[in-house]
């Protein structure tokens, strides 16, 4: 921020001549080395940087408090952002060096479903932290169709038991509607995975005709809703329930205005949810200082992770700071360190619900990409058909898992991670093998992306166009 | 106070020579604030402990001053952090001139999120600026509409149309201009800045504006009488006649301007995001923390006190630079 530039510069000469006086002090103040030249110099040293209010942005935080950004020779300030529109606006017109972004953003942005700019992504946040949260009169509704045992309901939760709810609420003549927070938003995508996957239609978008509300042939209408808003506009009852990452399910239950059915990690074993995006052209004006911010975040990433979690409690802490997520301690907590409290006093352990280092957790799989382009010819966001070769392109053109393999070398030569951390950059192919541990057992393999798509009864396939 | 005025009512009134007799004569005056204080925190604390929110109970007067204590130690903490930010970046600074002699070191700002006590500054300063680009324009335009009787009627139509806009009707169209007209690779100022500062000029014109035209429009015409037959050149006449008389009704303009730009500024840094007391409280309210709405509570207050305080020394500045002393300012 410039407005306190001025003041501050005062204050930095100030602090000049105490240091000045007090070199045998500064002396004695241990300073991480910093990083040599085998990267070179950052061409850019202060970086601003926009996050939303969600758990997942740890590893920000933790890059900075930890001074892993400082380490690079990166003076990185966070600001949190309104909305995701605006968040992305802002990296585009280069308000923001880059942001904690929803993995769809940079593709949607790149193939110009809603803003167009080219964005690229060279670290993966995290995987798995959402959920889909329904309101307690909802829920009331769904227990009559839940399988029990032993007067608990039985996990994975389908949207089977939702659908004879939505379809009361349709001969009612009540539209069901339930919120996400971004077109693009995994949240969007595991949402309509879930619902598709019990039989409930979640509409299609139409982009060539003008139709981006995602509500054609819709069973259940979803509509956008900030995540920090999420539970007020539940409450409101404006939507019946919601997908959204944490602290905002969690919230839900110590507010006791919903219950969280399905945890996301449920409905994709270990699926990929942010990333970390700027926008080409800062990418190419910038590629040292672009490795170095991969770098301390990968650095975030690995504390966050270490001895089997150890660090979350401290992560906690830091996270419940106002200026970060600024949640309640026991709120972040209940996620972060590995259960999930479904229904008051339903809590299960779930260890990989928020993972950030291990599974390969930060690396940009092209892969992951390819799911989300897969989901965005689904619904209708990609309008006209495209070849297998295409979402390849695409995927390459966003993910640069080149930049990660140098900023991970990197690291691994100055003894800070070590090689079996990472995959093994000479083989990978950035494609993870063959997945089916989806909620509807489909098998997911990101070279035949057409192909998966003829696995679902409900979503566009092949030549169809709306 | 006229005399008359002055003498009914020094009638049923004890005689206030002694020292107890005017502490008594005053006794209302102080006493009253105090007891309308009290009651307003009686009945506060009552309503709180009756609401609950899903954020928990509405926080009473004790939570909100234990959320300004709280605000205040984390802006001790953060300025020590602070301390500590500079100490390292001069050792980084060191060692980088040590690796590369032909690096030129910088002490760059502090990166730590603003506390609330900058917030206040920032708010402030925005305020400031965005009052002054809008006196700088208001001022003058008046000066015209007042002398000028087709002037006026040639602007007036505007004056009409634009005067109830709300500020976030504008705050779209300022920021998309601010976007695409304000391009530097470093800026002196950040872009929300600008943009709260514009929209707070935008909405604080109109009242220095159209008190100005009327107070200059307003003169004796005894006074303009004098400056003919003195044949007062158009400056002079300007200086000491048309200001000297329309100085009362100027700043009362400017004193409105203030008020409403102080109200506007807040809405417009909530959705500006300029870091202001505004985006504070938005973050607050996007936190959803058990503390949150005491904190918001805290900046309800102090934002009340700031707007109180911005009034009282614009009316003291009234006060001072206008030539009748004897008017009565409220």
């Amino acid at each position: 921020m410039k407005t306190n530039n001025l003041f501050n510069q005062l204050r930095c000469q100030l602090k000049r001549a105490v240091i000045g006086a007090s070199a045998a002090l500064a002396l004695a103040i241990p300073v991480a080395q910093a990083a040599g030249p085998d990267v070179g110099w950052p061409e850019k040293e202060e970086l601003k940087f926009g996050f939303i209010k969600l758990t997942d942005m740890a590893p920000l935080a933790i890059a900075y408090e930890k001074g892993y950004f400082e380490d690079e020779g990166l003076y990185v300030t966070l600001e949190a952002q309104a909305n995701w529109k605006v968040l992305l606006d802002r990296v585009i017109d280069g308000q923001l060096d880059g942001a904690h972004m929803l993995a769809g953003q940079p593709l949607g942005a790149t193939i110009g479903f809603g803003t167009q700019a080219h964005i690229v992504t060279a670290f993966s946040m995290d995987l798995n932290g959402n959920g889909i949260t329904v309101s307690n009169e909802i829920w009331q509704q769904m227990l009559k169709h839940i399988p029990q045992e032993s007067g608990k309901p039985v996990h994975p939760i389908k949207a089977d038991s939702l659908k004879p709810v939505v379809e009361d609420y349709r001969k009612a003549g009540k539209p069901f509607k339930m919120g996400m927070v971004f077109p693009v938003s995994t949240h969007n995508y595991e949402l309509r995975y879930w619902l598709a996957a019990g039989g409930i239609h979640p509409g299609y978008y139409a982009p060539h005709k003008g139709d981006t509300a995602g509500q054609i042939d819709a069973e259940a209408l979803l509509s956008v809703t900030p995540p920090p808003q999420m539970p007020a506009t539940m409450e409101a009852g404006t939507i019946y329930g919601y997908c959204v990452g944490e602290p905002w399910n969690q919230q839900a239950v110590f507010k006791e205005i919903g219950v969280p059915v399905i945890t996301d990690y449920e409905i994709w074993k270990n699926n990929p949810e942010k990333v970390f995006g700027v926008s080409k052209a800062w990418a190419d004006a910038n590629p040292n200082t672009h490795i170095r911010v991969v770098k301390a975040m990968i650095r975030a990433a690995m504390w966050l992770d270490e001895n089997n979690n150890a660090n979350r409690p401290e992560a906690v802490k830091i996270l419940a700071k106002s200026n970060y997520v600024g949640a309640d301690e026991e709120v972040l907590a209940n996620s972060m360190t590995g259960t999930f409290e479904y229904e008051k006093g339903d809590k299960r352990p779930v260890p990989d619900f928020n993972v950030f280092f291990r599974h390969n957790a930060t690396y940009p799989y092209y892969s992951d990409a390819i799911w989300y382009l897969t989901q965005m010819r689904r619904w209708g966001q990609i309008d006209q058909p495209k070849s297998d070769d295409w979402f390849m392109q695409t995927a390459k053109k966003v993910y640069r898992p080149d930049i990660y393999a140098v900023a991970a070398r990197a690291l691994i030569a100055e003894g800070k991670a070590k090689a079996t951390d990472f995959p093994d950059f000479a083989t990978e192919t950035g494609f993870k093998p063959a997945q089916s541990e989806f909620i509807d057992g489909v098998t997911y393999d990101g070279t035949q992306p057409n192909a998966y798509l003829e696995a679902f009864d409900i979503g566009l396939k092949g030549d169809t166009v709306l | 106070m006229n005399k008359a005025a002055s003498i009914i009512q020094s009638i049923g009134r004890p005689p206030a020579q002694t020292w107890y007799g005017s502490l008594l004569a005053r006794l209302p005056v102080l006493l009253l604030p105090v007891i309308g204080l009290l009651l307003f925190l009686a009945v506060w604390n009552g309503a709180a402990k009756s609401i609950d929110t899903s954020l928990g109970q509405f926080p009473g007067p004790a939570q909100v001053w234990q959320q300004a204590g709280t605000l205040l130690e984390e802006h001790q903490v953060q300025r020590e952090k602070a301390d500590a930010f500079y100490l390292r970046q001069e050792e980084r600074n060191a060692q980088r001139v040590k690796a590369d002699p032909g690096y030129q070191p910088r002490i760059r700002p502090f990166t730590g999120a603003p506390t609330f006590f900058d917030q206040i500054w920032t708010s402030l300063y925005t305020v400031a600026i965005g009052f002054v680009l809008a006196s700088l324009v208001a001022i003058p335009t008046g000066i015209v509409c007042g002398l000028s009787k087709s002037a006026y009627t040639a602007i007036n139509p505007l004056i009409q149309l634009f005067k109830p806009v709300s500020p976030l009707a504008w705050l779209p169209l300022v920021t998309m201009v601010v976007s695409a007209v304000y391009v530097s690779d470093d800026p002196m100022f950040s872009k929300s800045f600008i943009t709260s500062a514009l929209t707070v000029s935008l909405c604080c014109l109109w009242p220095t504006l159209i008190n100005t035209a009327v107070g200059v429009s307003a003169i004796d015409k005894d006074l303009i009488n004098v400056s003919r037959v003195l044949r007062l050149k158009p400056l002079t006449h300007l200086t000491k006649i048309v200001l000297p008389s329309a100085i009362p009704m100027i700043f009362t303009g400017l004193r409105l301007s203030l008020g409403i730009g102080w109200m506007v500024l807040i809405a417009a840094e909530m959705l500006a995001q300029n870091p202001g007391l505004g985006k504070f409280v938005w973050d607050e309210f996007q936190n959803g923390s058990s503390e949150s709405l005491a904190r918001i509570m805290v900046a309800v207050l102090t934002i009340g006190a700031i707007g109180f305080v911005l009034d009282r020394l614009m009316l003291s500045l009234q006060k001072w630079v206008s030539w009748d002393k004897n008017s009565v300012l409220r």
